[in-house]
């Protein structure tokens, strides 16, 4: 409710607001900078929840590090979160949890469009399924993954419904009809 | 998808689903079987994908409350909290100590619901058609109660964001109090008809092994991690909403097994009743919504909140930019990525135990397919 300022009239363009997060001093963090250098992993903490800004080259290698041996064995949730208007325009999430530590991090990083992250199929098996909703929703291709299609969607279908140039309301017109008998439901 | 088959071979696709009623609605199986023995599998899912995240993002935080309950909706109670916690991880605020007693009552109530049509349907599955009426039965006083409270029976849309909408009504404590003391010996006469069933039994024990390795590696939470023997339930590892408070113990099984998965369910009602009768006691007097803006406004950033679903872990990853509606949410359904475990349960298996895995796993595919 800090947040509760006199909200002046919206300007068109967004106020550029970026999260208020804080550098997180952790000795996970300073033991990912001795494993992998000063600044490769970016470590900040937002609500009391903490994540790394990892490169996306570093992202497996930092994960499969967090797995052997802090313990991060168990691979929560992968998801994106699309920003068109940016250059790097799709945020990767790596959602982690250690069942000894009973902590939660989250593995952030940010690629461009066309980009192919390595696929984690190696190091979590549960990626699998859930590499394949990413490339469904955001046409985001792993590279190395061993059964690359969609998986929520039809096979057939064009475009990648969670990219926010989808409208809410478009639909592949031709899979519909071919499918479907024309009747859209919309 | 399994490649072709010729009649040559001794190999043989068979489609299972999506139109098959022990798949527990519209999932498809397809199976690449020896003879009966099953070689491997591949399920084809999203017939019931309806967009829920890309819906989110036309929403405001609150417009969206509902959605969430169509997506695991024997459960939907748990799905409202969950939602609800996130959002409010994300403005910052805390729902009131009384809002917090209801929400766990609600919620456990409707972890018995839910277990109970996994348990009817499950024994149904198997065979066996008594425990499907029974379960029914009590499933009905639980709804009976939602719908005093708030109108609705199935999906219910208990909760708002900062607290709950709907002061408890007359005679609350005493009807859930009353189902308690019903429910209970209920259990055992479940237990009575199943439990050292000698049919029950040998469809069910040492089918679907799924250890605790293979878990963390699926990613598999729930009581089909815990029927592994690892003791983890977020509300005893990362509490909210006040579980700290209560007591509880965490059933966990041995083998992993679909008869493991079966008992550690059974427990679990039973520690349900007693979490909330423990709440139920003493529900603090107060105010029952936190003080949460009219308009919905989370500050620009992320958060990730999950529960401990009647069937796993279920996180919510909310992005905020700042304005109105989220600019991205995220569900993370434990039915989704339990199911995928599947194919790993039933290798080596025989068609009749893929129908008592998928019971087992007690999936809702409007929380798999979104």
């Amino acid at each position: 409710m800090a947040d509760e300022k006199p909200a002046p009239p919206k300007p068109a363009p967004k106020p550029p607001a970026v999260m208020a997060a804080t550098p997180w001093e952790s000795d996970l963090a300073r033991e990912l900078n001795d494993r992998f250098g000063v600044g490769v992993c970016q470590a900040y903490s937002y609500l009391g929840q903490n994540f790394f800004v990892v490169g996306p080259d570093m992202v497996v290698s930092v994960i499969e590090y967090l797995k052997m041996g802090p313990g991060f064995d168990y691979l929560v949730d992968i998801t994106a979160v699309d920003w068109p208007k940016r250059a790097e325009r799709f945020d990767l999430i790596y959602i982690l949890y250690s069942f000894s530590r009973n902590e939660r991090v989250r593995i952030k990083t940010q690629i461009i469009e066309g980009y192919r992250p390595p696929s984690m199929v190696r190091v979590h098996l549960t990626a699998n399924w859930l590499e394949r909703e990413v490339f469904d929703m955001f046409g985001i291709e792993f590279g190395g993954h061993p059964d690359m299609r969609r998986i929520l969607m039809p096979d057939e279908w064009q475009g990648h419904p969670l990219r926010k140039d989808y409208p809410i309301l478009q639909q592949d017109q031709r899979w519909v009809e071919e499918n479907l008998d024309g009747a859209s439901g919309q | 998808m399994p490649d072709a088959t010729f009649l040559d071979s001794t190999e043989l696709v068979l489609n299972m689903g999506p139109q098959h009623p022990s798949t527990h609605g519209v999932l498809r199986v397809i199976l690449k079987l020896d003879g009966e023995k099953i070689l491997g599998t591949d399920c084809v899912i999203g017939y019931l994908h309806r967009g829920v995240e890309k819906i989110a993002e036309a929403r405001t935080y609150a417009q969206f409350n509902p959605y969430v309950d169509r997506l695991d909706y024997v459960a939907a109670v748990s799905n409202g909290l969950g939602y609800c916690l996130a959002v409010e991880k994300l403005l910052n605020v805390e729902a009131s100590p009384r809002a917090q007693a209801v929400r766990v009552i609600l919620t456990e109530l409707n972890r018995i619901a839910s277990h109970l049509v996994w348990l009817g349907t499950h024994a149904l599955d198997i065979g066996a058609l008594t425990p499907v009426f029974y379960c029914f039965r009590e499933r009905e006083e639980i709804l009976k109660i939602f719908e005093q409270y708030c109108g609705a029976r199935l999906t219910t849309h208990a909760f708002r964001i900062g607290g709950l909408q709907y002061e408890l009504y007359e005679g609350f404590e005493r009807e859930v109090k009353a189902f308690c003391d019903m429910f209970l010996p209920k259990v055992d006469e479940y237990e009575e008809l199943l439990t050292s069933n000698r049919i029950w039994v040998s469809r069910l024990r040492n089918v679907g092994v799924l250890n605790a390795e293979d878990c963390k590696q699926y990613g598999v939470t729930g009581p089909v991690l815990r029927a592994a023997g690892v003791r983890w339930d977020l509300r005893k590892a990362q509490p909210y909403s006040g579980y700290e408070k209560y007591d509880f113990l965490i059933p966990t099984g041995q083998n992993g097994d679909t008869y493991d998965r079966y008992t550690v369910r059974m427990e679990e009602m039973r520690q349900a009743v007693r979490i909330i009768r423990q709440a139920v006691e003493g529900i603090p007097e107060g105010p029952i919504m936190a003080k949460v803006p009219k308009v919905i406004k989370p500050p620009v950033g992320e958060a990730y909140v999950s529960i401990e679903a009647p069937k796993g872990e279920l996180g919510y990853y909310i992005v905020s930019d700042g304005s109105t509606q989220p600019y991205r949410v995220r569900v993370r359904p434990p039915s989704f990525v339990n199911l995928q475990a599947l194919d790993r349960m039933v290798r080596g298996a025989l068609i009749a135990d893929v129908v008592a895995v998928i019971g087992t796993l007690d999936i809702v595919l409007g929380e798999v397919d979104r």
